[in-house]
């Protein structure tokens, strides 16, 4: 199959970018979108042009690396898969696609499609971690933890960190990343010590970093590649209204 | 060379514990004045920088990535061994210790594994205080599964992303002290040299992926926990940013390599599709509990539909030749079956490298609710990836690479033959012996970070002067800084007509071929004239777009190929040189008349660690032998009859 | 201080205002159509309603205050949230598709917007009458007290096609902004936990649905000559 890309190329962070258009030919539908990128990025360098820069590492849907927003979608059309996951029998001979970075204020484009993703790092050191010193811990089953909450803290842990749901929402809100990880330690007994501090220092972070603000449309959880349910964030909302009432310091 | 592994005195099981008693400690108001500089930031990386940090320690980590957090240790699945004996089946410190230096085929150092399964507990305790969500019982405690023919159910796991939730918990620990300013984080950040002055290591060259600068960071000791070297393999299971340039530069500036050619091989994976092909996706091994494997009896059928085969004309191999194991053979054993019937030419799929692994039986004994019942997410992933019902036609698998058990010389204290140079997790050598069971790395990374450098660092600081390291702009730092310019000014001055990824595709096939899962004198010797060649080739003829003063992928690329062309070549050297089949290395003229490895224990009974002694058209290398001497357990001959 | 600082400086603090400021508007939206409805009982009865609800001036003023002060914080909220949202993504998107996101929910900045200005040409309507200034001579006696003749007002109002368009346009787009808003209050506020956001999903859509029929009930009945 043959398809036509309109990528975006930008050279560095702060620098204008614009659209390329880039033929990809005599692809197998069972490739994946990134080693259709390979391919093109093979022709490209042996023509002595820039590659197409793209962020990747596992390949296989967990370390949360990729990123690029396929035809308007964050990873691409189908449905709770990352980038990397996408195959190109999910095209059509013929098809334009486009491909675009991530786009918000906090994610800096790096070089074409590669975004900094360095904010949500400093969300999770704001607060993102129960404080147990290595050594300190009690026996493992000393703690017990029903099935249930740690299914439910499961469920919130499985966010892969990619981003998809800043990319998707339309105000650039990172709540739904913020609520996977408040909830996951706020549920779980370890993690309740902390659950109030951890809250307030979490979204203040979040919001010194630029992101904007949850509006509830639930493209987040639509866009999510692990399919993380817009519940973690009723769930952070009512943390942040009771750490608020206490009216402790952060 | 004295290779010293300074193991402790004692009886095995005091060992760790008087060793932990008699280490030299570093005065708490002391340890803010040394630097230590950790390179990678996966479980043995992240949880080394944390513990470390914690302790008082400054601490520089270094990762590639955009964050710590992606480090591949986040792609295991199964679980992670640890001798609770929470089941009441009779597990012990001594039961898991067992069973790893045997699966390890009598080819680790004894005192290691020992330590390796008493800090087992520790590690469940403290990544289930991180908060880490573990299966549970409904009673609330936490819940085992059995794992890779272990006779004890002492896996803990996390659904099917254990990895992923060990890695989380160690970058959680990492984060907090980053935010309390006692990590400076690195992210893109690549190290591609080690700064070796007055005989010790000082400090690392890197360079800032984004930028293209190339800095030097001094400290008094470096950690390197960069992972294994697969991706030499170029096809493998690893990340594809996976790399082996950290121990090869250090291996470069005189740390002695371990065993290099102990690589393990997976038996169920996806196979490749087309040359296009960038990655290989492990599927669990637990399909083969109910899927049967089979090829078509003769070549001509092999690239007939499966369907269309009739059940006489089918061989199913494993069952033919191991009638007592059947499907459930070893994971070494069945990688070489499946190779075998491949290069008879009687291979399945497109590439005609694949095997059936075949349902329809289990379907119709047990029905199809059931088979989706037990492995529903897997047909999944592999529906995802093929676009092919597994339901309705027999999946297609093949061997891959998926993890080295050989890596960087470390003494007991996991510290280099370099003083200060630390090596943890897979980059190192030390616990697996030549075979690694399954759910034991994410044991050993974490032992190594949380639970063996915090002590055995300060051992090695206690000797040093507190106070300002080297200064980054030592003449040893700034020959370091010019050399890996130079380097990457060659890199991108070749302007040959050939990408580094192509060179890759080339060396990975040969690697494959003739040191892969069976391996053999002819082979070895062919490899190792065709691989300096190659390499000859790649830097006559490489081209690497772009600059170096930028975010080039293509030069971050081109610049880990480049490496593993020499290491390649060490591999091929060791699988040569050992005459003897153990774990994953198997020697076709090395095994017993029914196929099983044949260990030589008189002859080979030592750790290989090789020296580098530079390049001359072919590497030259000098080895070292480490004997390995068993106190405790007797070397026996591996039988899965 | 630190509870002032953080409901109104951080996101989550301005969307717990915003939830609670726009339920309590929910709750006047819902009493207004009750008095509105009573337009079917008669003159009588509706007069009576309006005499009822101006009992008190002082209870007047403080309703229509804490009104005022709930739309201001609504809107201030609004307002300041949006222009966040705006500067989070400079560089937009070429191709851009809503991903799950229904209509109401991604206009909830216009349909507000214009609400607030139907809102204002509806009290200058009925409440100043400054529209149509002949109102303000309306006035009945009723079981001794006097007030406006509101059934006249509303009955005159509303056989004027171009103000019945209005009022159902306005009120159409209140209750698209109340089809997403009612669950977004239970979102914003955390009232929400795993299992019911669907039935709550589909209740703010049902109550949205009955306040646009209630509410248009009025004018579609003066102009069919049901009501006069």
């Amino acid at each position: 199959m043959n398809v036509s890309l309109r990528v975006w190329r930008q050279k560095g962070p702060g620098t204008q970018g614009c659209f390329e258009t880039h033929e990809a030919r005599d692809l197998n539908p069972d490739m994946s979108f990134l080693e259709m990128l390979d391919v093109v990025n093979e022709r490209l360098a042996v023509e002595g042009k820039d590659p197409i820069a793209f962020d990747h590492d596992c390949r296989e849907g967990i370390c949360g690396m990729c990123s690029c927003v396929i035809n308007g979608e964050p990873h691409g059309p189908e449905f709770k898969v990352a980038t990397c996951q996408t195959y190109m029998r999910s095209f059509r001979d013929g098809d334009t696609i486009t491909i675009e970075p991530f786009r918000s204020r906090a994610f800096p484009v790096l070089r074409d499609l590669v975004v900094n993703r360095s904010s949500f790092d400093r969300i999770i050191q704001a607060g993102g971690f129960v404080s147990v010193p290595t050594g300190s811990a009690p026996d493992g089953n000393a703690i017990p933890v029903s099935k249930e909450i740690a299914d439910l803290a499961m469920d919130a842990a499985a966010c892969i960190g990619c981003g998809a749901c800043v990319a998707a929402c339309k105000n650039g809100s990172a709540m739904l990343f913020v609520a996977a990880k408040v909830s996951q330690l706020n549920i779980l007994p370890q993690g309740k010590p902390e659950k109030d501090r951890r809250v307030l220092r979490m979204v203040q972070a979040m919001d010194a970093e630029g992101f904007g603000n949850c509006s509830n449309t639930y493209a987040c959880e639509a866009a999510c590649p692990k399919g993380i349910s817009v519940n973690f964030i009723a769930r952070m909302n009512r943390d942040y209204a009771v750490a608020l009432l206490k009216n402790k310091p952060a | 060379m004295n290779l010293e592994s300074r193991t402790p005195s004692g009886p095995l099981a005091q060992k760790w514990d008087r060793h932990r008693a008699e280490i030299k400690l570093v005065n708490p108001a002391n340890k803010r004045k040394y630097e230590i500089i950790v390179v990678g930031s996966g479980l043995a990386g992240a949880s080394a920088a944390a513990s470390l940090a914690e302790l008082g320690y400054r601490v520089k980590c270094f990762c590639f990535q955009d964050s710590p957090r992606r480090a591949h240790s986040i792609a295991a699945q199964g679980g992670i061994n640890a001798a609770k004996n929470y089941q009441n089946d009779g597990d012990s410190v001594y039961r898991l210790f067992y069973d790893t230096i045997k699966g390890g085929d009598f080819r680790a150092r004894e005192a290691n594994v020992y330590r390796l399964a008493q800090v087992s507990v520790n590690i469940i305790d403290q990544c289930v205080a991180q908060g880490v969500p573990f299966a549970r019982e409904y009673g609330g405690t936490l819940a085992n599964r059995s794992f890779g023919g272990a006779q004890v159910s002492r896996t803990f796991y996390a659904r099917g992303q254990t990895g992923q939730q060990l890695l989380l918990g160690a970058y959680q620990a990492l984060s907090r002290q980053i935010g309390a300013g006692a990590v400076k984080m690195f992210p893109r950040t690549e190290m591609l040299d080690l700064v070796v002055a007055d005989g010790a290591a000082r400090g690392i060259v890197a360079r800032d992926l984004v930028s293209g600068k190339i800095e030097a960071h001094s400290a008094h000791a470096v950690v390197l926990a960069t992972g294994g070297y697969g991706n030499a393999y170029n096809l493998s299971t690893y990340a594809r940013g996976s790399n082996a340039t950290a121990i090869w530069r250090a291996h470069r500036k005189g740390a002695l390599f371990a065993n290099p050619c102990y690589t393990q091989i997976h038996p169920t994976c996806i196979p490749v599709s087309g040359d296009y092909q960038s990655k290989l996706t492990l599927m669990s091994e637990s399909l083969r509990n109910d899927g049967r494997v089979w090829v078509p009896k003769r070549k001509e059928d092999s690239g007939k539909p499966p369907a269309s085969i009739a059940e006489e004309d089918r061989d199913y191999y494993l069952e033919r030749l191991y009638p007592s194991f059947g499907n459930l053979a070893p994971r070494d054993i069945s990688s070489r079956a499946a190779k075998r019937v491949c290069d008879e030419g009687r291979g399945v799929g497109p590439s005609g490298l694949g095997v059936y692994l075949d349902f329809s039986d289990a379907i119709s004994r047990l029905g199809h609710k059931v088979v989706e019942e037990r492995y529903g997410n897997l047909f999944d992933i592999y529906k995802e990836i093929t676009g092919e019902n597994a339901y309705d036609v027999p999946m297609r698998i093949y061997p891959a690479i998926h993890y080295t058990m050989g890596g960087l010389w470390v003494d007991y204290n996991l510290m280099s033959n370099v003083p200060g140079l630390f090596v943890a997790g897979e980059a190192n050598f030390s616990d697996h012996g030549a075979n690694r069971l399954g759910a034991s790395a994410l044991m050993q990374g974490l032992a190594d970070g949380y639970f063996v450098l915090p002590y055995t660092i300060g051992g090695y600081l206690a000797t040093q002067k507190p106070g300002a390291a080297l200064p980054a702009d030592h003449a040893e730092f700034r020959k370091s800084i010019e050399d890996v310019g130079t380097r990457t000014r060659r890199l991108l001055s070749v302007n040959g007509s050939r990408t580094a990824d192509s060179f890759h595709k080339q060396l990975g096939r040969l690697l494959w071929e003739k040191c892969g899962m069976a391996r053999n004198r002819q082979g070895l010797t062919e490899a190792l004239k065709a691989i300096p060649a190659l390499r000859e080739e790649f830097w006559q003829n490489v081209r690497v777009p772009g600059c170096g003063e930028e975010l080039n992928q293509a030069l971050e690329r081109a610049g880990r190929i480049a490496d593993y062309f020499e290491l390649a070549e060490l591999i091929c050297l060791d699988a040569l040189t050992r005459e003897e089949s153990c774990g994953g290395h198997f020697r076709e003229e090395f095994q017993t008349d029914e196929g099983e490895a044949l260990r030589d224990d008189e002859k080979f009974a030592f750790v290989s660690a090789w020296e580098f002694k530079g390049l001359n058209g072919s590497g030259h290398w000098d080895l070292h032998k480490e004997p390995l001497a068993y106190e405790e357990v007797h070397m026996s001959q591996r039988s899965y009859k | 201080m630190n509870l002032l600082v953080n409901l109104f400086r951080s996101s989550l603090g301005r969307k717990l205002v915003m939830g609670a400021t726009g339920a309590g508007l929910f709750g006047f939206v819902v009493i207004h159509m009750i008095g509105n409805l009573q337009v079917f009982a008669g003159a009588e009865v509706l007069n009576q309603y309006a005499i009822l609800l101006r009992t008190s001036e002082e209870l007047l003023w403080g309703f229509r205050l804490a009104l005022l002060a709930m739309v201001g914080l609504h809107l201030y909220c609004a307002i300041t949230l949006t222009l966040d949202n705006r500067r989070a993504r400079p560089a937009g998107y070429q191709d851009k598709r809503p991903l799950g996101a229904t209509i109401a929910s991604r206009t909830m900045m216009v349909s507000g917007v214009v609400v607030a200005a139907f809102i204002v040409f509806h009290i200058l309507h009925f409440t100043t009458r400054d529209i149509f200034t002949d109102y303000k001579a309306w006035t009945i006696e009723l079981h001794g007290r006097e007030g406006h003749d509101v059934y006249r007002m509303v009955v005159h109002g509303f056989s004027i096609p171009w103000v019945s368009a209005a009022y159902i346009v306005g009120v159409g787009l209140l209750c698209a902004h109340l089809s997403h808003g009612v669950q977004s209050f239970f979102q914003s506020l955390g009232l929400v936990s795993t299992g019911y956001q669907p039935i709550i999903r589909a209740a703010g859509v049902a109550a949205a649905l009955i306040i646009f029929l209630g509410m248009a009930a009025v004018p579609v009945s003066i102009l069919l000559k049901w009501v006069s």
